[in-house]
């Protein structure tokens, strides 16, 4: 009875997110081809929320800890491409960066992980807040707390695509195209990674059962180690996407906290879930905030503002209530 | 069936002591395993059977006490450091990686071997992609072994508990051990597993010419097919020889009838 509840409430979430994808076209509340624009741009930021979420998601999976600081470690690497661009290449400042987050990677494993081996949960969370607020403060004494630019050199200019197929065509950044194109690379050369390696094995098999992973003989720091970096380089991709739109400045670290929904939409364990979890996030995002703002407004009188940042925990928040472990994580049956 | 001769000792364990905290899981434990044996570490429930296994594979680090292997008195290690050296195991408690293919965990076991970059790997090029190829070649004899060709690209996760055990032997197989550990295997088998079981066991240390430590709480299948047996009982040794010497120990068959101490 009660699973049938439980189904119920999850088939009415689905339904719900169906609606509020197909209703805007359905109730005439925009053009088909406004509604394209809306609905790409909705799924270019999700993007990039999934790439944050990422991160989060390959450090959970494979060592337990929930990475408070992968949001620090995309504004660190920002940082540190941004004002290496100054006096390089951007593309050697890259380069540079990526080993920088392997060096922090490194250290991380080092002077915390290690000696917090077999440690609760909670302690672990609260050492990688420390990270968190040491990453801030340290990137402002090494690389400064203005406000700096990365100069990707794509057009910002808007581009008109599908002018035959829509009337008026439809309005796409290029810079947030490219964007979007990189992250989805990258995702998909993580996923390949992770399928195809015997190192992905091996980060799949610890993710799955420490103990076990090292009677075979695979070196939980040395992974770790992996783990850490892979998750900077996906940090450092995200910083610098991000801050090439927004510019590099303190409020990039927060975008970890968009993640979080994502992560609790997706699952924590799940890079697929990551993965889709951003896209609805981004795309419910938008949709809410272009469409159900007006709604609002019209037949309730409200101001109608602010609902992208708003939406995102609300929608998260529903999901806790009827699927905890998330779309794709693992459902947790303990026995008695 | 002819079995390979035993030959010199392989491992040898000297007064090992391990306590947590006021409990003392081993007092002062010695016995020796020779190349190509199966032994059998026995005794009834918290007899220390498998804090002995730990030890050995250097999940625990004993107090007190000395392990060579082949000869070389060797520190504390963490238990992949004791995988590099040559010792394989299974659990009592499956700790299979569950979400993935039977393939991939046996696969897994091979992880040792594997020598080409990271770099390479990522790109999926010449030696790595040899590599694989050869390392999946020896895998599928695993299988054939196992006889679970048919459970290749199956989450292990799915099978049924018997299977899974013999996924848990094939990933310990595939690292080709010099010494191969078994935390109770056929435990919570029915019979017939407990049969198949037995015959992989017995065929693995005759075709591999493993080395075996196995160790089991119920005695019956383990005297059918252990060279040796050492006898465990509250921490304390009770009994070590042939399987027929320690049937005739009175300490052991206290320990087994529950006679109070």
């Amino acid at each position: 009875m009660l699973a049938l509840q439980r189904n119920w409430a999850v088939v009415g979430l689905a339904l719900l997110l169906a609606m509020g994808l197909a209703g805007p076209l359905l109730l005439g509340l925009s053009a088909p081809g406004f509604y394209v624009e809306v609905l790409l741009g909705g799924l270019m930021s999700g993007v990039m929320y999934s790439l944050v979420a990422l991160g989060f998601v390959l450090i959970f999976k494979a060592s337990g800890v929930f990475n408070f600081a992968q949001g620090a470690m995309v504004l660190f690497a920002a940082l540190a491409v941004a004002r290496m661009a100054e006096v390089m290449p951007l593309a050697v400042a890259f380069v540079l960066a990526a080993g920088v987050m392997a060096i922090l990677a490194w250290l991380i494993e080092r002077l915390v992980l290690r000696h917090l081996v077999n440690q609760d949960a909670v302690v672990l969370l609260m050492a990688t807040l420390g990270i968190t607020y040491f990453l801030d403060g340290f990137g402002q004494t090494i690389w400064g707390s203005d406000i700096y630019k990365i100069e990707t050199g794509l057009p910002k200019t808007p581009l008109l695509i599908l002018e035959g197929l829509f009337d008026g065509g439809i309005l796409v950044n290029t810079e947030d195209f490219v964007a979007a194109a990189i992250a989805a690379l990258l995702v998909l050369a993580l996923a390949l990674f992770f399928q195809k390696t015997p190192t992905g094995r091996a980060l799949r098999a610890v993710a799955d059962d420490h103990q076990a992973a090292q009677s075979i003989g695979i070196p939980l720091n040395r992974i770790w180690v992996i783990v850490w970096a892979v998750a900077g380089f996906v940090a450092l991709v995200a910083g610098v996407i991000w801050g090439s739109k927004l510019g590099v400045q303190f409020s990039l670290s927060l975008i970890a906290l968009k993640a979080l929904p994502v992560v609790i939409l997706g699952g924590f364990t799940s890079v697929p879930g990551a993965i889709i979890g951003g896209l609805i996030i981004g795309v419910g995002e938008k949709f809410a905030e272009v469409f159900l703002g007006p709604v609002l407004v019209r037949w309730f009188d409200l101001a109608g503002g602010g609902i992208e940042n708003w939406f995102a925990y609300v929608l998260a928040l529903l999901f806790l209530l009827v699927r905890p472990e998330g779309l794709f994580g693992e459902r947790h049956i303990d026995r008695v | 069936m002819t079995r390979r001769e035993v030959g010199d000792t392989l491992l040898s364990v000297d007064d090992v002591w391990l306590s947590f905290g006021g409990v003392k899981a081993l007092q002062g434990v010695s016995f020796d395993v020779r190349q190509h044996e199966i032994r059998a570490i026995i005794g009834p429930n918290g007899a220390g059977k498998s804090s002995m296994l730990n030890v050995i594979n250097g999940v625990y680090h004993p107090q007190q006490g000395r392990i060579a292997f082949r000869g070389k008195v060797r520190t504390a290690m963490d238990p992949h450091e004791a995988a590099e050296q040559g010792f394989g195991r299974t659990f009592q408690s499956l700790a299979l990686f569950k979400g993935m293919s039977v393939l991939d965990n046996i696969m897994s076991g091979r992880n040792l071997r594997m020598k080409t970059g990271l770099l390479l790997q990522a790109l999926h090029v010449g030696p790595a992609r040899r590599e694989e190829l050869r390392h999946r070649a020896f895998v599928e004899q695993i299988i054939d072994f196992l006889e679970i060709q048919a459970y290749r690209k199956t989450p292990v996760g799915r099978l049924p508990y018997g299977l899974q055990k013999r996924v848990d032997l094939g990933r310990a197989l595939a690292m080709e051990p010099a010494i191969l550990l078994l935390d109770e295997p056929m435990a919570g088998m029915n019979i017939e597993e407990k049969q198949d079981m037995s015959r992989f066991v017995l065929d693995v240390n005759d075709e591999f010419g493993t080395t075996i430590v196995l160790i089991e709480h119920d005695m019956g299948v383990v005297m059918d097919i252990s060279d040796r047996v050492v006898v465990l009982d509250y921490g304390k040794k009770i009994g070590d020889g042939t399987p027929d010497e320690v049937r005739e120990n009175q300490q052991v068959i206290d320990a087994y009838l529950g006679v109070a101490h």
